[in-house]
């Protein structure tokens, strides 16, 4: 997974620049921007779709079939249309949730999505609380004790973060907690002896056991997601605790600081209740772009871990060359990624007075 | 000055160049002491000048084939010894010559990225700025699209279309990579457009291209380079990403992120075969990271923190 270097302090206060217009104003504009990124998304699927060297109509029939049933399993699939009117067809179904049948599971592949998005949002989910819960504190810090000795550790973990392919750190931390130090449960989401006991509900296990009361399980769930929870924590930590050091330093040059230190304030309120309190918009606009981050970042986690999530939905069905399970995959994680994305934007404009 | 610079620094750090190649070579020098007063940022600088030259000299460099196999009864998954410093695979080849030669494959990833999406990031982003109006419009929605998609996602499902292999991860790559470096050169040519130097220009007949390829594009150069050399990072992990799911370089090519998923069946008891390229890739990431990190505080002092 990549942090993207480039969602740094200097690009807030381009977004706030971008749209003074007020409550409606917004929502407005966020409707709009989103429907249209949505829209380009469906177009770039489709044309990936468009692409793909494998023929679908062989895909179904066999390469037996007689031409007269190629050509009717053809005009069947729609791929005898013209392209635009394939579009058409392709957007209505993209936009009600029929993405066809996956080859692999011969399921309709929004249940699948239905099956599988659950354990890859429980997984993010517990990333970003993990990264909130520690980077914010240790951004913090590093912001008010600048050039100091943990200043420099916090710039070393971001760095790593930055660095370290994150499918290779879950090797070894698999290598280490789980095979040799035995301190964690291995790959999957429960050990096999565990399976079925709990009827989803939400799809959330954690929160499934223990609504129905199953503490064992709920136990068991806990020692599986906590590696590679950590895992995707410690890369949102290291986005998030160089963006809290960056903007609190921001805030801290600002008078108002200086006026709240002459007031005689303790320098704890003046730190945690005027300064964090300055920067929190940005700061939960950082977390929201971090947890799309994660649900994208996820692709590569399941796949080390075999969670059975839609990352590891999608790369197999890669590797089983069935697209309409890769396209839908894309599509749903893409749709969430967007739009988690443009919240972050408009939570900006809505939540901070100065964008008015 | 200290008693009595050397001519030749004098001459680079003169406050008066005679020519244009002077002002430019000096200005290249004093950004490279702002550098290398950086002790980080020179660190990023020799891991990637040890890149380069390993990926340069790797047959010299090399003790053994990064492809051939050896005996496969004796030299299977041998830890790392005298013979082979890095041990061997589970093809009994030597993990120290394939990682020597992934290293041209991770240079030709980073080079061929920044070569394919830079020029589009520059085109569109100059363009947008320098006209304006709905040209602009349309250029920068487009530009959002793309900068709000996933990128990892994107890249998997191209080279799931495209096929397997390098060619097409690198544009799949490029293609998610441009958006940001259209957005930096539109907002460098905006604060630009207006300047007397080339309403001046434009006085004396210029053509719009002339300007834009003269004037604005080499003055957008500096930020947009110090934010591809901070790509770069990225680029190599979603290489070796796409690699490590299958979809990179294919085996036997040595390609750092495919040794890691061939060594993640031996990661057990065999776990250097795994983790030795992974130290390559965080090691080269880390080189990129720190360097672009230097860059932009050497030439670019607004956009430091």
């Amino acid at each position: 997974m990549s942090l993207d270097p480039g969602l740094t302090v200097e690009a807030l206060p381009e977004r706030r620049g971008r749209a003074a217009l007020g409550f409606a104003g917004g929502v407005a504009g966020f409707l709009l921007t989103l429907a249209i990124t949505l829209f380009g998304l469906v177009v770039v699927t489709f044309v990936i779709g468009r692409v793909v060297p494998i023929d679908p109509v062989l895909a179904v029939v066999g390469d037996r079939a007689s031409a007269a049933t190629y050509q009717r399993v053809r005009a069947e699939m729609g791929l005898d249309l013209p392209l635009i009117e394939q579009f058409r067809v392709y957007l209505v179904k993209a936009v009600t949730g029929d993405f066809g049948r996956s080859v692999l599971t011969t399921n309709p592949v929004i249940e699948d999505i239905r099956t599988y998005f659950p354990a890859t949002i429980e997984l993010a989910t517990l990333g970003t609380l993990i990264g909130t819960l520690i980077g914010v504190p240790l951004g913090v810090f590093a912001a008010v004790r600048s050039g100091s000795v943990l200043d420099q550790i916090v710039r070393i973990v971001g760095l790593v973060g930055y660095s370290v392919p994150i499918f290779w750190l879950g090797l070894m931390a698999l290598l280490l907690f789980y095979a040799k130090l035995d301190w964690v449960a291995g790959p999957g989401r429960l050990d096999i002896a565990y399976d079925y006991l709990v009827t989803p509900v939400t799809g959330l296990l954690l929160v499934d056991s223990l609504m129905q009361g199953q503490l064992d399980v709920f136990w068991n769930a806990i020692s599986h997601i906590v590696l590679p929870a950590a895992l995707l924590g410690y890369f949102s930590l290291a986005y998030i605790s160089r963006m809290t050091r960056a903007l609190l330093l921001n805030e801290l040059a600002q008078e108002y600081v200086v006026t709240a230190r002459i007031k005689g304030l303790s320098e704890a309120r003046v730190i945690w209740r005027h300064a964090l309190r300055n920067a929190a918009v940005p700061l939960l606009t950082v977390v929201v772009l971090s947890y799309a981050t994660l649900l994208e970042g996820s692709v590569l986690t399941e796949t080390v871990f075999s969670w059975p999530g839609i990352g590891s939905y999608i790369t197999s069905s890669l590797q089983n060359a069935d697209m309409n399970a890769v396209l839908g995959g894309t599509l749903v994680v893409g749709a969430a990624f967007v739009t988690l994305n443009l919240v972050s934007d408009l939570l900006y404009r809505l939540l901070d007075p100065r964008t008015r | 000055m200290a008693a009595g610079p050397s001519p030749l620094t004098a001459w680079l750090t003169t406050a008066e160049p005679q020519s244009r190649t002077q002002a430019r070579v000096g200005h290249a020098y004093q950004s490279f002491r702002r550098l290398a007063r950086n002790p980080t940022a020179m660190a990023g600088l020799v891991i990637v000048g040890l890149l380069v030259f390993v990926a340069a000299f790797a047959p010299l460099l090399a003790t053994h084939s990064p492809i051939a196999s050896g005996d496969l009864r004796t030299e299977r998954l041998l830890p790392p010894g005298p013979v082979f410093w890095l041990g061997t695979d589970d093809q009994a080849r030597d993990i120290y010559s394939r990682l020597l030669y992934g290293s041209r494959l991770t240079l030709a990833v980073v080079i061929l990225v920044s070569i394919i999406a830079t020029p589009i990031g520059l085109a569109i982003g100059t363009v947008s700025g320098y006209f304006g109006g709905w040209l602009d419009r349309v250029l920068m929605r487009i530009t959002d699209i793309f900068l709000a998609f996933p990128r990892l996602v994107l890249a998997l499902a191209f080279v799931a279309a495209l096929g397997p292999g390098i060619e097409n991860a690198i544009i799949a790559i490029a293609i998610t990579a441009w958006p940001p470096y259209a957005r930096l050169a539109r907002a460098e040519t905006l604060t630009i457009r207006n300047s007397d130097f080339i309403h001046a220009v434009r006085l004396q007949g210029g053509s719009s291209l002339r300007i834009l390829l003269k004037h604005i594009v080499p003055l957008c150069l500096s930020s947009v380079t110090v934010r591809v050399t901070l790509d770069m990072a990225g680029i190599i992990l979603t290489a070796a990403g796409l690699g490590f799911l299958g979809l990179g370089a294919q085996p036997p090519t040595p390609e750092w992120g495919t040794m890691i998923a061939q060594g993640r069946r031996f990661l057990m008891d065999q776990w250097w075969v795994a983790a030795v390229p992974g130290i390559a890739i965080f090691v080269v990431s880390l080189g990129f990271n720190l360097l672009g990190d230097g860059l932009r505080d050497a030439l670019d002092p607004k956009a430091s923190r």
